[in-house]
């Protein structure tokens, strides 16, 4: 048992305790310890990549105490991947931020550390109920950040924002109530076995259980109809909180995955029928209304809101299969989507920094030096509709083409293809009307630095992720494949987690 | 017991579901509130009801209460406290932010009017 798997949950805790108490040693003391502390992230998220490469599920046993009695924190391929794209998709936010926009507000680096623990943990998590406890984490953290800054926008996006989201915790109680009720356990591991083992008067209260979690996690995804919070909550964040929030929609998505292919395995009979018939329609409807929003947007931010839920239905109709091939193609799509509209909500702050209608989507006078945000917002564009040759290309063909032979796919393809032209038309619109379609003169030209240092190497680690993803491509899919291989194979699980004799009460290995 | 208990779970929560529809902040903040109530002690009950039986292990006594739920309870209890203060502050922020506390941030003038 290595003490490297804690380590994601314990250094952002550190950090924000320390900025908490360092409070009044003023900006520069805090823009350190948070830079340093998610720094770190990346060689931990490294390490433990290096760790879970290896295909055995690491237990963590908190205390000691063993699985299913004591709480475990449980570190697989797919875990691991998640750590390292938070860790990079985090520091290219808090860059962003610490040129400026942290000074907005007082505690912006502690929220943002406690962010950071509540998503690690969630992804570390073997359990379902911390699972419940860091999504409240990340979630109470997230409340904070939506509001830095202040303002009546985002007073009125985040009193929605909390209102729902507490009724999604409500509503995640009850789901694990009924589960600690019937199953007499919340360790997911634990779970798999005793849905196999549950009397048949238990099974309709469990898979009441199950679709409540997936409504929950149906809202964290921002699933429809549960996503009409997204466009106003991102559009309202401030530019790197917009950015960091792109990974908590994928929160939801990793809650799914974990929960419908572990806890309720599809190899269980009992539970069979509960997400088919909801999730590949809900997430294609899902995909449409984001790609109409898209085409409907007043402003970038709201594109790139409307566009982020593109990516979720895109993602969970093909996840939605739960076929091996499907989820590995789905699980290289997932950090690119992640990295592609990050770099859109660093760049709209951008651009409304150099035009006189901020992101608009409207003709306006003239930007100030509009080279380079041209040319970076052509490609994050390209990135973001899918186009050759950066990843979101590459994604979308591995996805279309894992999905080919399964039930679902000629409603996969149409839509997939169909939303993707309008994401591309969306895009165009909002570049030639930010770019191309001016009046009147240009503003006198200043020589103020618009673009803070931070700033640069922020956008610039964004933009660089869907290059290096396509020039890697081919070790990157070898990779997610073997996410897939594991994660479809929930006897590993039971076995690592609960030791030989549990797994033998689960059943042979295999099917 | 149990129907008296699944009764009081029923009634609280549709009393906080009609709250939470309601236009106004105040009542979508007691509404959450009982929200929480009934979902604390649907969890609570989720160990079954047991009559005099401690959550530990004596000599002697045979019937016992399964501790978890209560822990589970406690850790529900406590961050459906901190969020239930949370959002009376931002009710608060956004009453001062906005100037009225309708929860979509726009008061409807034909209302005002009354």
């Amino acid at each position: 048992m290595s003490h490297w798997i804690i380590l994601p949950i314990l250094l952002p805790l550190a950090a924000a305790v320390l900025l908490l108490a360092g409070t009044p040693l003023g900006l520069s003391f805090k823009r350190r310890v948070g830079l340093a502390a998610t720094v770190l992230l990346l060689p931990v998220a490294l390490k433990l990549l290096a760790i879970a490469s290896g295909g055995d599920v690491q237990v963590y046993a908190l205390g000691d105490w063993p699985a299913p009695v004591g709480i475990v924190l449980m570190l697989d391929r797919l875990s691991a991947m998640m750590l390292v794209l938070t860790s990079v998709l985090a520091l290219a936010s808090l860059l962003y931020a610490v040129s400026g926009s942290d000074a907005l507000g007082r505690n912006f680096h502690a929220l943002f550390q406690l962010q950071l623990m509540g998503i690690n943990g969630a992804f570390l998590t073997g359990d379902i109920f911390n699972l419940f406890v860091f999504f409240e984490i990340l979630l109470l953290a997230s409340y904070g950040l939506l509001m830095h800054g202040g303002g009546a926008p985002r007073a009125r996006a985040g009193l929605a924002y909390v209102v729902l989201n507490l009724i999604g915790s409500s509503v995640f109680l009850v789901g694990l109530g009924l589960l600690y009720g019937t199953l007499g356990t919340l360790n997911m591991a634990d779970m798999a076995l005793q849905v196999r083992l549950a009397p048949a008067d238990d099974i309709p209260l469990i898979r009441t259980a199950a679709t409540l979690l997936l409504v929950v996690f149906g809202l964290k995804a921002a699933m429809l109809p549960l996503f009409f919070w997204l466009p106003r909550a991102y559009g309202a964040a401030s530019a790197p909180v917009a950015a960091l929030f792109a990974i908590m929609t994928k929160v939801g998505i990793y809650a799914i995955v974990r929960t419908y292919n572990l806890g309720f395995s599809p190899e269980a009979e009992a539970l069979a029928g509960i997400t088919e018939p909801w999730l590949l329609p809900l997430a294609l409807l899902t995909l449409a209304l984001g790609a109409f929003g898209a085409l409907a947007a007043q402003r970038l931010v709201t594109l790139a809101a409307y566009l982020v839920i593109v990516s979720i239905g895109t993602l969970l109709a093909v996840l939605s299969q739960f076929d091996q091939g499907a989820t590995a193609a789905a699980l290289y799509y997932l950090p690119h989507s992640t990295f592609a509209t990050a770099a859109l909500f660093l760049l709209a702050d951008q651009i409304a920094r150099r035009r006189a209608a901020g992101d608009g989507l409207y003709p306006a006078s003239p930007m100030q030096r509009e080279l380079v945000p041209g040319v970076l917002f052509f490609v994050a564009a390209m990135a973001v509709a899918g186009m050759p040759p950066l990843s979101g290309f590459l994604g979308k063909m591995m996805m279309l083409q894992s999905v080919r032979a399964l039930d679902g796919a000629a409603w996969i393809w149409g839509t997939v293809l169909v939303s993707s032209l309008l994401g591309v038309l969306a895009l165009a619109r909002a570049g030639s009307l930010l770019f191309w379609k001016t009046e009147g003169a240009a503003p006198p030209a200043s020589d103020a630095r618009l673009c803070g240092r931070g700033e640069a190497a922020g956008l610039f680690v964004l933009i660089a992720a869907p290059v290096l993803m396509a020039l890697f491509a081919g070790p990157l899919s070898d990779f997610t494949q073997d996410v897939a291989a594991q994660l479809h194979a929930p006897y590993d699980y039971v076995y690592d987690v609960l030791g030989a004799p549990a797994a033998v009460l689960y059943g042979p290995e295999g099917k | 017991m149990e129907a008296l208990i699944a009764l009081a779970v029923g009634v609280l929560t549709a009393c906080s579901v009609y709250l939470v529809l309601r236009p106004r902040t105040f009542s979508v903040v007691l509404g959450l509130t009982l929200m929480t109530y009934a979902v604390n002690l649907f969890l609570f009950v989720s160990g079954r009801l047991t009559l005099h039986g401690p959550p530990l292990i004596i000599e002697g006594i045979e019937v016992h209460t399964d501790p978890l739920p209560q822990a589970l309870v406690l850790t529900a209890i406590v961050i459906s406290f901190g969020m239930t203060a949370f959002l009376v502050v931002l009710a608060l922020k956004g009453y001062a932010d906005l100037g009225n506390d309708h929860v979509d941030g726009e008061s409807r003038e034909r209302e005002d009017r009354k």
